[in-house]
Order: structure tokens, then sequence, then C-alpha cells
């Protein structure tokens, strides 16, 4: 599985690695991000993408803002919940993946110290 | 003898007796001192009394109390018990007792002391026995006299006789009764006030320095108590707590807050920095397997419970067929009828309105016309409950071909007649009669639904005839028979021009009719010509004339709004449409804007809109802008034609002409009598017409989706099923009707069913219930038969819908396809051509030498040929051959 998801990935050159070109710095990441976003945003069922920082504010989103700001703020409450509990459970474990299968879609949730990020699938046809 | 005279002194308060030492000797005591020196009381005991026969209440009653003793008797017994005798006290009395007999008389009372008493003397006893009354009761008044006069005697000293005082004197005296001991205790005097010094001694350890009573206890003061009496209460555990608390009361309390956002710039700085993009970059790869994960498969579907279908059926799941439920057939009227249409009231349970029409062909009615005018033309109501009798029968000026109710108020119905006009009728006032019939009694029924004027009696039997209302202009309607109507949208409206505006009334207030199209508001027109509606009232006598006078400003004026000719390109022909569709047909069937809803029923509150309407103002309306004024057109010819209402002017003459249809196939191979959009999807139109049907999609305007092949008989009407998309009923012209479902077989009908005898001419589904759908089908004869739908009919299966989408989506990918194929293949095509033109061109293109030298090289080996088969066939010797083939 590992192998596949990097084969996807393969043809992205990281900017650090790259000697040459006048003007890595600025435009890369903006459009690595943005290429990253659109990706995940192009599989089938996908119906949005948000990234969200630590304190719950939206910083890329594809959905309308009102829906935005609501599963912004519902889901990182949900995260800091989940999280807390695992680590209550083993202080040495730490949650990874949060997802959440409802009647109509799927919630993933990646959250990472400063971010998170947080994608909805529609997984039946 | 103490005690006894003791007791007589204690008794006695008047005399003092005195008190004579006990002796033996001592005097009888006799009761001088009362008045009776001769009575000795004495005491009998009961020896004494058994020996003196004088026992008390035996011998001695109190009639008879006393005795008469002899004194040899008293002698006797003093003689054998001496001191013991009872006599011995009045022994001396007895002894000088002068007579024989003594009277010893029983004293009950104790009068004397005791309880006998002897009568001493002689004297006294004959007093006794004889008495006189009156003497002794002044003796003994005599008695207290002397009393009260006190002689003085001076005391004379007498020897002092102890009366036992002295004992008292002794006994209260207090003697010393042992001797008293005496102690002298001497001392230094020299130690007299000497300092004392105390000091602190522990008691027990000096032996005897004190003397101590312990307590014990004892046993003899102990009490065992056995019994106690207590009282017991059982309480639950109570638990007492306070606390302070303050008293708050529920109030309103509004938090306003927005969320916390980025701004743009913010949101571009995040962006760039190194840590988000390795976040993403970590990220992305869990959920992207996460993602694939879900594409691959649902872990999450139950296999098992997607296998069966839904919840349990009703009824029989295998029975498919229709089940006849009622027939209505009009047994009144004169001539043969066919039914020309069907409609279910849109809100009565089990009514349903057909209308008749004469079954004549053209020539005969032309031949027959007299006769049909005094005959009138009907829309009859039938209910279930009753199927020999109609509810109600509306009139019209002439044959009904088709009518229907308005979508915003079912009391309004409009019709199309034979001869291009449109009926309208108002049934306002008889809205109740049909609402509330039940089922049963007919004929008791009939009286509540007589008509206002009871004095004719035919009308018991007959149903109400209920006058149109208005009818159209006969100049400006149509000129043929209309075929098609429709009630528009109360979303909207519809100006002169034909385009849309929004419609504020809330009701609908616009037709549509199929002859030549055109367009009729019922609002009235803003000159409004003078009512003709008397004369028309004055032409028909016997029938009520509680008309409602609702349209009365259309009747015989009423011009339509507009018209939309559909004409045939260049030719000055027109298309004869016989049935359209429009889009809004479908919004009907699905509920209205939520704040239209509000203000429909606002206004139902009031007054009936219908009897209040005002003309349009198309001005102050708000334009719909994006509305679509297409919709389908099923002409006579058999062609489907899609096309816009809407005006434009066209460049060339500069006036207003309809647009050209967008699209045009010839399908059908007879008349298209049924266009109809499917209530599920808006955009899916099913055609019946001549002996196929065709499905459409509206977007799709290479062809039909579906068509199907020719079927042995000509189909004459069809209609969607309500309840499942992939489902619906064609009814033949021999009386079958064909259920097809897309979902079994797409190329057939599923499966076919006779109904009647003769052709079928409409065909209504309705739903009454979640588990009663019927089916009106009417037919050729003029009977109506109400069908019931069974259960697999009526119930649509799982994801039938989506199942239906995908095979509509797989048919015009199709049509796609074979468009594609088309091009391709004209692609093809041309190629092909084009290398067979090159190909001839090339040959063109040589030169004349070449020409001649192939010519010539042709012509020699043609020679060559002929030598060699004269050769064969033996004409020319052999030899010969080898110079020619040196030549060659």
């Amino acid at each position: 599985m590992n192998e596949w998801t990097n084969t996807d990935r393969e043809p992205d050159p990281l900017p650090s690695s790259l000697p040459g070109p006048t003007a890595p710095g600025l435009g890369e990441p903006q459009a690595e991000v943005e290429e990253t976003l659109k990706r995940i945003q192009s599989h089938k069922g996908v119906i949005g993408t948000m990234v969200v920082n630590a304190e719950g504010i939206p910083i890329r989103t594809t959905l309308d803002n009102s829906t935005t700001v609501q599963y912004a703020g519902l889901l990182h409450h949900l995260t800091m919940k989940a999280k807390s509990t695992v680590r209550d459970i083993d202080p040495q474990n730490d949650l990874t993946f949060l997802r959440i299968r409802s009647k109509k879609h799927e919630i993933m949730v990646a959250p990472d110290k400063e971010y998170l990020l947080i994608v909805i699938q529609n997984p039946c046809e | 003898m103490a005690p006894k005279q003791k007791k007589k002194s204690s008794r006695r308060k008047k005399s003092p007796k005195p008190i004579l030492a006990a002796s033996e000797d001592m005097e009888p005591v006799n009761m001088e001192s009362m008045g009776h020196p001769e009575i000795y009381p004495l005491v009998l005991t009961t020896k004494t009394q058994e020996i003196f026969n004088c026992r008390i209440d035996e011998d001695i009653t109190d009639e008879q109390p006393y005795k008469l003793i002899n004194k040899e008797d008293i002698f006797e017994d003093l003689r054998n018990r001496a001191a013991v005798s009872d006599f011995h006290p009045v022994k001396k009395i007895v002894q000088e007792y002068p007579g024989n007999e003594l009277l010893l008389v029983y004293d009950k009372d104790f009068k004397y002391g005791l309880n006998f008493y002897l009568i001493g003397t002689e004297e006294g006893k004959e007093n006794y026995l004889n008495p006189p009354e009156v003497s002794e009761e002044q003796e003994e008044y005599k008695e207290y006299i002397p009393e009260d006069v006190y002689i003085y005697k001076p005391p004379v000293s007498k020897p002092w006789v102890s009366l036992g005082s002295e004992k008292e004197i002794e006994e209260a005296s207090v003697t010393e009764s042992t001797k008293q001991i005496t102690y002298m205790i001497s001392r230094k005097r020299s130690e007299f006030g000497a300092p004392i010094k105390f000091s602190d001694q522990n008691a027990s350890s000096v032996k005897d320095a004190y003397i101590e009573c312990t307590a014990y206890p004892d046993k003899n003061f102990t009490l065992k108590q056995l019994e106690k009496d207590v009282g017991m209460q059982v309480i639950p555990q109570i638990k007492d707590i306070s606390t302070q608390t303050k008293w708050t009361y529920p109030k309103n309390a509004t938090t306003q807050y927005y969320p916390r956002e980025f701004s743009e710039e913010e949101k571009e700085t995040l962006k760039q920095s190194k840590p988000l993009v390795d976040f993403l970059n970590n990220a992305s790869i869990s959920v992207e397997i996460a993602l694939q994960q879900n594409e691959i498969t649902n872990t999450f579907i139950d296999d098992w419970k997607h296998l069966a279908e839904e919840e349990g059926t009703f009824g029989d799941k295998t029975d498919t067929h229709l089940k006849e439920y009622q027939s209505f057939t009009d047994l009144h009227s004169p001539t043969e009828k066919m039914i020309t249409c069907v409609s279910w009231h849109p809100t009565i349970y089990g009514l349903i309105a057909v209308s008749v029409a004469v079954r004549l062909s053209f020539e005969d009615r032309v031949h027959f016309s007299g006769k049909l005018l005094l005959q009138p033309s009907l829309i009859l109501f039938w209910s279930f409950s009753d199927p020999i009798h109609p509810q109600l029968m509306l009139e019209s000026p002439d044959d009904i071909f088709c009518f229907k109710f308005c979508p915003s108020d079912p009391n309004i119905i409009a019709g199309g007649c034979i001869n291009g006009q449109i009926v309208m009728w108002d049934i306002t006032t008889h809205a109740d009669r049909i609402e509330n019939v039940k089922a049963g009694g007919s004929r008791s029924k009939k009286a509540t639904l007589k008509p206002m004027f009871l004095l004719e009696p035919e009308s018991n039997k007959e149903a109400m005839y209920i006058r149109h209302c208005a009818v159209s202009s006969i100049e400006n309607g149509h000129k043929k028979v209309i075929t098609d109507i429709h009630w528009l949208s109360d979303t909207f409206e519809i100006n002169r021009m034909g385009s849309v505006f929004e419609n504020r009334s809330g009701i609908c207030c616009q037709l549509v009719t199929c002859s030549h199209n055109m367009f009729w508001d019922i609002r009235p027109q803003k000159p409004l010509t003078p009512q003709t509606t008397e004369k028309k009232k004055e032409e028909n006598i016997e029938i009520p004339f509680d008309v409602p006078s609702t349209f009365l400003h259309l009747d015989l004026s009423w011009k339509p709004l507009t018209k939309v000719r559909l004409s045939k390109g260049e030719t000055s022909l027109d298309h004869c449409p016989t049935k359209i569709s429009l889009k809004e047909d479908h919004l009907l069937c699905k509920t209205q804007d939520k704040v239209l809803a509000q203000s429909k029923t606002a206004k139902a509150e009031e007054m009936n809109p219908y009897h209040n309407l005002e003309s349009g103002m198309p001005n102050l309306l708000k334009p719909i802008d994006d509305f679509c004024t297409k919709f389908f057109v099923g002409t006579e010819e058999g062609e489907v034609i899609y096309t816009d209402w809407k005006m434009e002017k066209d460049p060339e003459t500069g006036r207003l002409m309809p647009k050209k249809p967008v699209s045009l196939h010839t399908i059908h191979d007879g008349i298209v009598h049924t266009i109809q959009r499917s209530p599920f999807y808006d955009d899916i139109i099913l055609t019946v017409g001549g002996w196929n049907v065709a499905i459409w999609k509206e977007s799709v305007m290479t062809g039909p989706l579906l068509q199907s092949c020719c079927a042995p008989k000509r189909y004459t009407s069809g209609h969607w099923s309500l309840t499942r998309p992939g489902v619906f009923y064609i009814g033949r012209e021999d009386g079958y009707i064909d259920i097809w479902d897309l979902l079994e077989k797409t190329h057939e009908p599923a499966q076919s069913q006779n109904i009647c005898i003769t052709m079928i001419t409409c065909i209504k589904p309705w739903i009454f219930s979640s588990k009663q759908q019927f089916i009106a089908i009417a037919d050729y004869y003029g009977t109506l038969h109400i069908l019931e739908i069974p259960w697999t009919l009526s119930r649509p299966s799982t994801n039938e819908m989506t199942s239906i989408n995908h095979y509509f989506e797989r048919e015009v990918k199709h049509l796609e396809y074979v468009e594609q194929r088309k091009k391709i293949r004209e692609q093809e095509k041309k190629e092909m051509e084009q290398e067979m033109a090159k190909k001839k061109v090339k040959i063109y293109q040589k030169s004349k030498e070449q020409m001649e030298a192939e010519l010539k090289m042709d012509y020699e080996s043609y020679l060559e040929l002929e030598k060699t088969v004269l050769i064969n066939l033996g004409l020319i010797k052999v030899t010969e051959k080898g110079s020619y083939s040196d030549v060659m």
C-alpha cells in the first residue's frame, strides 16, 4: 500500500533537492499545497477538503464558508477529545488518523501538532 | 365485759355511761339512763340461742321479736355454763325476778347496744307486750328535758380512779433507756491555739484511716426487668444537608458570535509556511490510503440485507394482475357514448369525472346534428359509493374532448369542446354535495342532493345538472377540436409576448390549449366587454339558474392571450398539434415554494380568489429570466416537436414570430395522443402514438432514448405509473392494457391484460393511499373501469429510481455513441469516397505514351494468350510455338 501511494506521488520534485532554478522558494510550497489538495479533491466521491489550524480556524477549503466553519469547529473539538482519549489510555500512544463513517459520508481527519486535514468523502455510489 | 361497755359508751353520745370495773359481781347494766330501767341488754351467742330456741330469724322473727323464757331454764343454763353463760351478767336480775317467765326481746337494731335485751320487771314485760305507745314517746321527750337544766354540784373529791391515762403519759414520756456514758478529754493548755498543720494523706495507705461503706450491687435490690414496653417506627433513611444557594430563574439569553477566520493575507502566509507543507505531505499519504480504501470497497455494506427486497409485501407477491374494482356506465343516455377524457378529483376520495362524447364519425355528426343539439353533452362525476347514478353532471354546449380540474381550486374545471370552445365550470356551490357522498342509500341521498327548487319531481332521480359558466369566444378561439388543455402552474404567468413573469396571485389562472396552441388567461382583460350572459340564460329554461358568476366576464368574449403557431418551415402549413407537455406540469406534483404556499393558504382563508379575479399587471410583475419556455408537442402526423413558445422578432418583417422548433422527429405512425412527463424525472417524456411508444429525454435531441418496435395492435392511450419510475401503462385498440416495466423488458411489455372488448381511450392511475392505488380505464363504449393496481406494480423496489436513472443514462450514452459512430461512419465514408476519388484521379493523370505502351503490352499479352489457347485446342502446331515464344 505504501508503495502504491508512493508511486502515485512520484513525480513531485521537492524544492530543496533541486539545484538551479531561480525561484524555488516562494512559488513551490504554495503550488505544492495546492497540488496536494487538488489531488485529494479529485479522488472519487470526495465532497470537500479543508485544512484547519490548531485552533480550529480554517486555512484552506473547497466548501462554502459556513459549512467549513461548522466542520472545523466541531471536528477540532472531536479530534482533541479523541487524542486525549488515546493518550489517557496509553500515554505513549498518539492519534494518527480519525475516520468517522456516517450514513451519508465518511469524514477523515488527519491530525497534526499544528494543523488538521479534513476530507469528506461519499463512499457509496 | 369491758369491751361491751366501751362499745356502749362510744355509741351513746348523749348519755355518758359510767364505766364500771370489770368484775363478775357487777351490777347488770340497765337502760335506766335511757328511761328504761327494766331493760337489760344482752348478748346471746348462737349456742345460747339454740338452747333457748330463740334463734334469730327462726324462732324470733320480726313479727314476734320476743320470747318468753322460763326462769328455771335460765338457772339451768347458769348452772351448766356458769361464767360462760350469756345470762351471767343478768343473773341477779333473773334471781330477783318475781315472775316466772322473762321476756327476751331481739334487738335487731341494737337499740340498746346488744342484740337481745331482757325485760327485768313484770311491768316492763306487760308494757312491752301491750305497749302504750304514746307513753313511750313521751318518756323519750322527757328524757331530753332534764339534760338542759344542769344542776351544779360542787366537786367532791373522790379517790383517784385510774382510767388508764397514766399509761398514756408513760408512753408519751421520754426516759433514758440506757445509762449515758461520759467521756472526759483533757489536754495541756499550752497546746491549745498552736498552729495547725494540715497535710495530705492517702487514705488507702493508712489502714483504718477511713472507713468506707462501699456501694455494692445488692442483689436484693436489683430488679430484673422482665418486660419492657418500647415503641418503634420505621422511617426511610434520611439525611439532612443544607447548603447555601443562589436562586436563579430561567431567563432568555442569546449569544451572537461569529467564527474566527483568517484574512486572505494570513492564509497566504500560512500556505507558504514550511510546517504546513510538511504536514500536508505527511497527512495526505494516510488520507489517500483511506480514500482509496473506500473506493475499492464499501466495508460496511451488509450484503445479506441488500440482497433481500424491502419490507414485507402486502398481499400475494405473485399477483401482478390489475383487479377489477368497479365500473361505471351511464345508463340513461339515449345514444351510444364514448368516454373521451377521465380525471380523478384531486382532493375527494372516490370521485372521478369523465367526459362523454357521442360515438359518431364526423359525417354522422353532421347528419345527426339536429338531434345532437337536443342532447346535452356532459361531464359526469362518478363516486365509488354509487355506481348507477352520477353525482354531478356538468353541461356543456358541445362534446368535451378534454378537461382538467384547476390545481389550485378543484371546483373550477376547464374543458375543451369539439367545436373549439373552452368551457369553464364553477361547482363551488355544489362542492359540499359531492364531498360528503357516502356509501349506501342512494335514494335517500338523492333527496339531499335535490336542487333548490323542489317543484320538479324527476330531479329526485337525476343528478344535478350544472351549467357551464363561461365559454370562450367562437371567433377568436380554435377552429378545430381542442385535444389538450392544461392549467399553467401558479408559479408564473405569461404575457402577450410569451415571456414569463412571476405569478403573484398564487393561483392557477392561465390555460394553454392545444389545437393551435393558444394561451388563455382566465382573468378579465383590460377593456371589460359588456355581459352577454343574460341572453344565454334566457335561452335555456329548464336548467337551474344558480350559475355562479365567476367567469361572467369571460363568457363568450374570452379571447386567448397569445397564440403559438407551429409552422412547417417554408410552407405555410402548420403542424396540427394534438398534445403538449409543458415543463411545469411536473412541478405541480412537487411541493411548491414555501412562501408561495403560505401566501396561497392565506388567500384561501379569504374568499375564493377565483371569485375575485383581477386582470393581470404584467408591467409590475417581475420576469422570470431563466425559465425554460420550451415544450413538447405531438402532432397528428406522428411527429414529436420540441419548441419554444416565446415569440421573437423576425428580423425581416419586424413581426413577432414564433421560434423555429428546436427539434422535430417523426417517430410514430399515427396521431400522437399521449405526451407525458414522468412523475419522477422531469426531463423524461413518454410519447405514444400509432403503433409504438417512445421515451425521450429533454436535453437529448438526437432521438428517443427508447423506441419500441411496432406492436400488433395500435396503441391508443398511455400513462406513466405514479409510483414506479420504470412502469407505464399503454392501452390498445382491442381492449388490452400493456404494462411495460423497464426493469424487466425493454423490447416488449412485461404483461398484457384484457380489460374490455373495445378500444381503450384513456388511462389514468391515481394514488389513494400507500396501499391502495387505482387505475381508471375508459373505453370506447362509454364504460369506465376502475381497477386496483396490485402490490407489485405499485410498490417501487429498492433503488428502482437509481436503476432507471442508470438505464436512461446508458441510453443517452448509447445515443451519443450512435451519434459518434454515425459521425465516424460518415468520416469513414468520406474517407473511402475520397480514396476512391483519388484513385480515379490517379488513373487520369497518366500520360498518353504510357497509356500506349500499356496498351501495347496488353495487346501482346493478349496475343500470347491467344496462341496458347489455340495450341491447347490443337489448331496450331507445336513447332511454331517456340518462334513465338522467342519473339516474346
